[in-house]
């Protein structure tokens, strides 16, 4: 009996047990699924909490209840992966071999890696949202603030889901208006891009609505240290913004593990092949989702579309054919921009977000790069979406893990 | 594409301004770049850096991260800042003749 063994089961990971399960030979292959938590978040709901939208109840649900039939379950903290030996270590020193190892282990926030963030404010005036617990306690400190100078700051690239800091900001606008309290507040984002966000068209669509909702844009600001006694952030080149009340998107990381196992880069992500999601260094281990090294977006709907590829590339390997399936890139991505609208936006490795309409057959059309009602009603359907067809292994009818050009206003 | 002129040397460039051939580029070209982007003059501190991005480019075809600049004691982050201030990366691969690092797109 051979084993398929997937590391991580959050978004990637479950997807992954789901779609193998359904097509493995079950009489000569095995799948096991290990993660260390009992429940599985739905983070984009994160976003949502701190406003009172969603509360914890609207995103967890149970990992067993994912894991599909003729699939073992282990719900155990994995220590080590020996890549030499092809095994893996759980924290109990029980040792588990594998044939084919599906690293799916995301990425993180990892706050010490700014220095004074985790100071005398944490958790006081100094909260994230990338966390059940940061998210929750941001809510509870929203409902009495008085107002004064919220700062969202973002400390590097890469992020997982790198509009949801823009998000934030722009439904704080929305919340500070309905609570009547607006002109208290003075609402600033900081970032170490040179504007609104990575991509060209988009940075500048979304630069402008910060200046219409009147939100201070502060670009190229990397972040050196927080002090937490005086409230102010300090870039390496001695600029600073002050603030009252501060929501950090601090550094993003794969799991200790994979520095611990060599397998690495400096932000502990895998290097990968960002066609066939094979490990550049060990050709039976494969890696999906956030914790894999790639120019692609760290996203749910990527981590999806990659799963759909690897699907394919995974019965490639194991009937010892090339890897034929590649995987191009592309991102999906709700933008909330509050007010109840919202944006959506499509792009892959080498074409940059555009507008246009994005048809998606009984469901759209949705409007590409333009705020629209319909787009907000997405991004809230998405959650059902998630719970009921993706982590289950479906496809959404209609969205190819292929970038589609139709619709799209290329001027290239 | 359009192409750039630095003292007697005619080169390819892209919308903002990078070499889009990185052969292309010599000494002379970077102090041309240099000041366009306001370092009058380009110290041995700053050339260590430069020729670190231009050899780490043609080893890997790719470009480090601030990260990783720090992490293998290349440079300090600050002493990155104050060499080449706003964009430390972006800046210093455009004087190198190299393509806009990912990391700042
Ligand atoms: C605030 C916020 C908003 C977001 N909004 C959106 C959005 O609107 N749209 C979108 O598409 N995406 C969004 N995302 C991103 C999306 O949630 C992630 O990209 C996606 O969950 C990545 O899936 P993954 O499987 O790679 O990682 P995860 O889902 O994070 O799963 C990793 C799993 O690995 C386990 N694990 C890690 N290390 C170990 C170990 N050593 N031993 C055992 N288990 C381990 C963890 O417990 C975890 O369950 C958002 C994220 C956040 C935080």
């Amino acid at each position: 009996m051979k084993k398929i063994v997937i590391l991580g089961a959050g978004t990637a990971g479950t997807i992954m047990a789901n779609k193998l399960a359904k097509k493995i030979d079950r009489n000569n292959w095995s799948i096991t699924l290990i993660d260390k938590h009992e429940t599985h978040y739905y983070q984009p709901g994160f976003l949502f909490i701190p406003f009172g939208i969603y509360s914890k109840k609207d995103v967890i649900k149970p990992k067993k209840s994912f894991v599909p039939s003729g699939v073992e379950y282990i719900q155990k903290s994995v220590n080590i992966i020996n890549p030499e030996s092809n095994e893996i270590e759980l924290a109990d020193n029980q040792k588990i071999s594998y044939d084919i190892l599906i690293i799916a282990t995301g990425s993180q926030i990892v706050p010490d890696e700014i220095e004074g963030l985790k100071g005398v404010g944490w958790q006081k005036n100094v909260f994230d949202f990338y966390t059940i617990e940061g998210t929750i306690s941001l809510g509870e400190k929203l409902k009495t603030w008085e107002g004064g100078k919220l700062v969202v700051h973002l400390a590097e690239m890469p992020i997982k889901c790198p509009v949801a800091p823009l998000e934030f900001t722009f439904l704080s606008d929305w919340f500070f208006t309905k609570k009547g309290m607006r002109d208290k507040v003075d609402i600033s984002f900081v970032t170490p891009l040179s504007g609104a966000f990575t991509k060209e068209q988009a940075s500048k669509k979304l630069g402008n609505l910060l200046q219409e909702k009147n939100i201070n844009l502060v670009p190229d600001f990397a972040v050196e240290k927080v002090d937490e006694e005086k409230n102010v952030i300090y870039s390496y080149d001695d600029k600073q913004v002050e603030y009252d009340l501060l929501v950090s998107i601090p550094t993003n990381m794969g799991d200790a593990i994979i520095e611990r196992s060599g397998l690495g880069d400096e932000l502990r992500f895998v290097p990968t092949d960002p066609q066939t999601l094979q490990s550049l260094k060990h050709k039976n281990i494969f890696v999906v989702g956030d914790a894999a090294a790639l120019k692609s977006s760290k996203a749910g709907s990527v981590a999806h579309f990659q799963a759909e590829i690897l699907e394919h590339n995974i019965m490639h390997f194991i009937n010892n054919e090339p890897l034929q399936e590649k995987f191009d890139g592309h991102a999906n991505c709700f933008i909330e921009s509050g007010h109840g609208k919202a944006f959506l936006i499509d792009f892959n490795y080498d074409t940059e977000p555009v507008a246009g309409t994005f048809p998606v057959p009984v469901l759209g059309p949705f409007s590409l790069l333009k705020e629209s009602r319909i787009n907000h009603w997405g991004k809230l359907a998405f959650r059902w979406m998630y719970w009921n067809v993706l982590l289950k292994g479906f496809s959404i009818p209609g969205i190819k893990s292929k970038m589609s050009k139709i619709g799209k206003k290329l001027t290239k | 594409m359009p192409t750039a002129t630095f003292g007697n040397h005619q080169v390819e460039v892209n919308d903002e301004g990078f070499l889009t051939d990185p052969t292309q580029w010599n000494k002379e070209i970077a102090d041309a770049i240099a000041k366009e982007v306001n370092i009058p003059e380009l110290t041995p501190k700053h050339w260590e850096l430069i020729d670190y991005l231009r050899k780490y480019y043609t080893e890997k075809n790719d470009m480090p991260s601030i990260r990783f600049l720090k992490k293998n004691g290349i440079i300090p982050i600050k002493d990155l800042y104050s060499l080449f201030p706003d964009g430390p990366l972006k800046k210093a691969s455009k004087i190198a003749g190299l393509p806009k690092p990912y990391s700042c797109v």
